[in-house]
């Protein structure tokens, strides 16, 4: 046992974990943040995905020792108060859930997506979000609602320029 | 219209006569039997006492619904088999208008993704005449809901949604008889809308809160009770977005395996390492030294502890030893299945029509062709979950399935206690698919709980998951059929071995039948998966009537129609070519086909394009198209993603997914050994839906999945002339010579 600092959602946490011990489990277990999920335990579901200083990790099989100190950033954070983030806006825009149980995760990894990708296309999309599973089969909404999401950010800065 | 002077304080029941829209027939058929149902529900009755709703629910206005008996012998456990058994009358539903205006609706059908928290608000919104964030739903809570025998064989929109709409009418002309007693006006006068009941003459109006003020009512569902025609909907038929959408997409919904308790342990069971294992010896010192509590019951082992990591840790310390026998394996399934009949088969399972043998004798052409599908697991992302919590002898667990009065069944069974102490609550769960009927996570949990003497969450892995659930049966099937030179068919034989009896009857219209499910006994454990033996029935069938159609050189469609007369499912096969394109031109490796049907009141017909790369072999399905038709549509976006979502679970089980086995153990029980489809397996998917509004509303979270393989497999057939009778199709490519 050890005392990891984890930085999440912006504000600072001191846990006591065995820094061997996965980030899903501390935030869920130790942190209630339960909007990660976990679905396979082998990084290849996408259900846990988080963002560590920008960039989707699967938080199933990150040590929560590896990222003490780094800026993470959970489904719990991405809303700003009330104000939704566009991805989110879009998610429930095109009705791209029906369990909503991979909802987080794919959420997540489509933020992580359009910080590296503004304008992604079709194959962007696909190939960037395969690691994600739905078992419901919303997929083509997801692709949808994230090309929707890129547009709506295209002009959001282009109202502010 | 129920008057203010037919209102009782004495709670009578009136029997429902009618479920449907006026003039519309109520939509029932044999349920399929959920044969391989790991426990019967118990028939329960439900005892009504007025005083202790309104001490529970607050004043108001109550209104309860009674089903009719025939419907409960399709919902009911103990009519499982044989469906015109009487039953009991039971009560399956009820409403509480508040006396703040509140409409609290009490249902035990649950939601695991199919959208009916959102259809049933909206079914409610119609009738009773209020904006949809005044209604809430309970659902799936033992304690508050009545019985229900569970949400599955896509019953929840043909039964539940009109006996809730049926409720909520109710309660609006009981709103209407008070205005029109505080007015002393007549009640044809008076309008309800928008959580008022409005008098236009007199140009006044009360809010329902205003008039369920200090009310005590209860009204049992008149005999006929006019519902709102399709035509005239507001609410329902329309694309109301999910209600629980903002929990979802901010992380705040608590799923089942989110649940939490003060001072709650984690549970972790020890699994043995296969099959109708038996424990021999068993050393737990280490474990216990760790501090875990742990419990030995039978062959029963598992431990409690702080947390998930030390749980696991206490689980990997404990010494047993197993004993078990040699079992069959998937290499020797099919030839096993039909091997092994079942020696004391529940009822004889056949269907004969005609003289089979002398019409296959004088046919011009004859085809017999044997198909399979191996067993296949659910994969609900989310699997089982349980949070137990014993007080004294009472047991509370909140866990995900689609059966909770089944699993409260479960638990009293399994302790030994009355169900009245043991209360199950259904949280909306992270997907089913017919994969979470039992309860076998909260028996764990509950067990645990109880020597521990504090609560106990278990969470099962995905390994565990894949091997301690159930499988969609496996099946062979094997048709013979007849036909003339011109194309009709004369006759049809069709035996199933063990995957069930569901969509077994064929459509098209064939003089000479003969149709026989064969009970097997099974290798594996298995039991419901979203469409039953649908999948494999329709897979058989649709193939085989593409074979035959290639066998005379006639189009296939053109072969369908030739032998169909129903015109619901003519419909969709039309409307689905005329999307589809089917005449038009084929890129070079592309191939055309289609399958349909009709299932759980539903009808399907699913057109697939498949592009087949003839060097590598790779098969890529392209684009789908749907045609769905389930009578009036309650809400067009909920049916389209139900829709969508079948062809892409259907997508699976056709090209890739088989579980391996072998002497009692599971070979490829995880993700990365078990393929799931993904994005880059996603077919543009194109769905026509059919709306009649003429017609009762039907189930969709299943039928639309039954087209999927067969259309694959006859637009492989199409692109390459290589004919695949096995489910999975190309799980490692196509090889083409």
């Amino acid at each position: 046992m050890a005392t990891i600092r984890l930085a999440i959602n912006g504000r600072s946490y001191a846990v006591e974990a065995d820094a061997q011990t996965s980030l899903l489990t501390v935030l869920r277990e130790q942190l209630d943040l339960t909007g990660s999920k976990y679905g396979c335990g082998e990084g290849l579901c996408g259900a846990c995905t988080v963002l560590v200083e920008g960039k989707a990790m699967r938080s199933c099989i990150t040590r929560a020792g590896a990222v003490a100190q780094k800026q993470i950033t959970t489904i719990e954070g991405l809303a700003r108060g009330e104000r939704l983030h566009p991805v989110q806006e879009a998610f429930l825009e095109e009705g791209a859930m029906q369990c909503g149980y991979c909802t987080a995760g794919m959420i997540m990894s489509a933020v992580a997506l359009l910080e590296k990708n503004a304008h992604p296309s079709r194959a962007d999309i696909v190939d960037f979000m395969d690691g994600n599973v739905c078992r419901c089969g919303t997929h083509q909404r997801v692709m949808n609602a994230i090309q929707m999401a890129a547009n709506s950010s295209a002009a959001e800065k282009g109202a502010a320029r | 219209m129920s008057r203010p002077e037919a209102l009782s304080q004495d709670q009578k029941t009136v029997e429902l006569r009618s479920t449907g829209p006026p003039g519309a027939a109520v939509p029932t058929y044999s349920l399929e039997p959920e044969r391989y149902e790991l426990t019967a529900a118990a028939p329960y009755r439900f005892d009504l006492d007025r005083r202790e709703f309104f001490k529970f629910l607050g004043a108001g206005v109550l209104v309860v619904s009674v089903l009719k008996p025939a419907v409960v012998a399709q919902e009911s456990g103990s009519a499982r088999r044989r469906g015109d058994e009487s039953l009991p009358k039971d009560i399956d539903a009820w409403l509480h208008l508040g006396e703040n205006g509140k409409v609290t609706v009490y249902t035990g059908k649950v939601e695991v993704g199919q959208n009916i928290r959102t259809s049933l608000a909206q079914a409610v919104a119609e009738e009773i005449k209020m904006p949809m964030e005044k209604i809430e739903l309970v659902m799936g809570d033992t304690k508050l809901v009545p019985f229900d025998m569970g949400t599955f064989g896509s019953r929840t929109t043909p039964t539940m949604n009109p006996q809730l709409r049926r409720v909520a009418a109710a309660a609006r002309d009981v709103l209407l008889g008070l205005a029109a007693a505080q007015w002393k006006t007549d009640v044809k006068q008076l309008v309800a809308e928008d959580g008022k009941v409005r008098d236009p003459k007199a140009n006044r109006s009360l809010e329902y809160a205003a008039l369920t003020k200090g009310q005590q009512l209860t009204e049992t569902l008149p005999a006929e009770d006019p519902l709102i025609p399709a035509t005239l909907w507001k609410v329902a038929g329309r694309p109301i977005p999910k209600v629980t959408g903002r929990e979802i997409v901010t992380g705040a919904h608590r799923y089942p395996s989110d649940q939490k308790l003060p001072g709650m342990l984690y549970g972790k069971v020890l699994r043995p390492p296969t099959f109708g294992a038996t424990l021999v010896s068993l050393d737990t010192q280490k474990a216990e030294q760790m501090g875990a509590t742990v419990v030995h019951d039978g062959n029963f082992v598992g431990v409690a502890a702080a947390n998930s990591d030390l749980a696991e840790e206490a689980v990997a310390a404990i010494r047993a030893e197993w004993k078990s026998e040699p079992q069959p394996s998937s290499k020797e399934l099919f030839e096993y299945l039909k091997k092994h009949p079942e020696e004391t088969p529940d009822e004889e399972d056949r269907y004969d029509l005609g003289a089979i043998d002398q019409a296959l004798a004088a046919a011009d052409h004859r085809l017999q062709q044997t198909y399979t599908l191996p067993y296949i697991a659910h994969v609900p992302l989310e699997p089982r979950a349980a949070l137990a919590n014993w007080d004294g002898d009472s047991l509370t667990v909140w866990t995900g399935t689609q059966r909770p009065f089944g699993v409260r069944e479960q638990l009293a069974e399994a302790f030994r206690i009355p169900e009245e102490r043991v209360r199950v609550l259904m949280p909306d769960a992270g997907g089913a698919y017919g994969g979470k009927h039992t309860g076998e996570a909260a028996i764990e949990a509950a067990r645990l709980a109880r020597a521990a003497k504090r609560p106990v969450k278990l969470v099962w892995t995905r390994e565990e998951e894949f091997t301690w659930a159930y499988f969609r049966p496996a099946g062979v099937m094997e048709v013979t059929s007849g036909m003339h030179a011109d194309g009709t068919i004369t006759a049809w034989e069709f035996h199933n071995y063990n995957s069930g009896s569901a969509g077994i009857r064929t459509y098209y219209d064939i003089p000479n039948q003969r149709i026989v499910f064969h009970e097997a006994k099974s290798p594996l454990r298995q039991g419901s998966y979203r469409a039953l033996a649908a999948t494999a029935n329709h897979f058989a069938r649709e193939s085989h009537m593409d074979e035959l159609a290639h066998l005379l050189k006639m189009d296939p469609l053109e072969f369908r129609l030739k032998n169909l007369k129903e015109p619901r499912l003519r419909a969709v096969f039309e409307a689905a070519a005329k999307q589809f394109g089917w005449s038009k031109a084929k890129a070079d490796g592309a191939g055309f086909g289609m399958g349909g049907g009709h299932e759980k009141l539903g009808y399907i017909a699913t057109f697939a394009e498949v592009q087949v790369d003839r060097k590598s072999g790779a098969v890529k399905v392209v684009r789908v198209v749907s045609a769905f038709e389930c009578g009036a549509i309650v809400n067009p976006d909920g049916l389209r993603n139900q829709i969508e979502g079948s062809n892409v679970q259907g997508l699976g089980g056709a090209l890739f997914e088989a579980i391996q086995f072998e002497n009692g153990k599971i070979l490829n029980g995880r993700l990365s050994e078990y393929r799931v489809p993904r994005f880059s397996d996603v077919p543009v998917l194109e769905t026509v839906l059919i709306d009649r509004k003429d017609l009762p509303s039907v189930g969709a979270g299943e039928c639309p999945l039954i087209g999927m393989a067969p259309a694959i497999a006859n637009a492989i057939f199409d692109a390459t002339g290589v004919r695949l009778r096995s489910l999975p199709l190309v799980p490692d490519g196509l090889k083409v010579s």
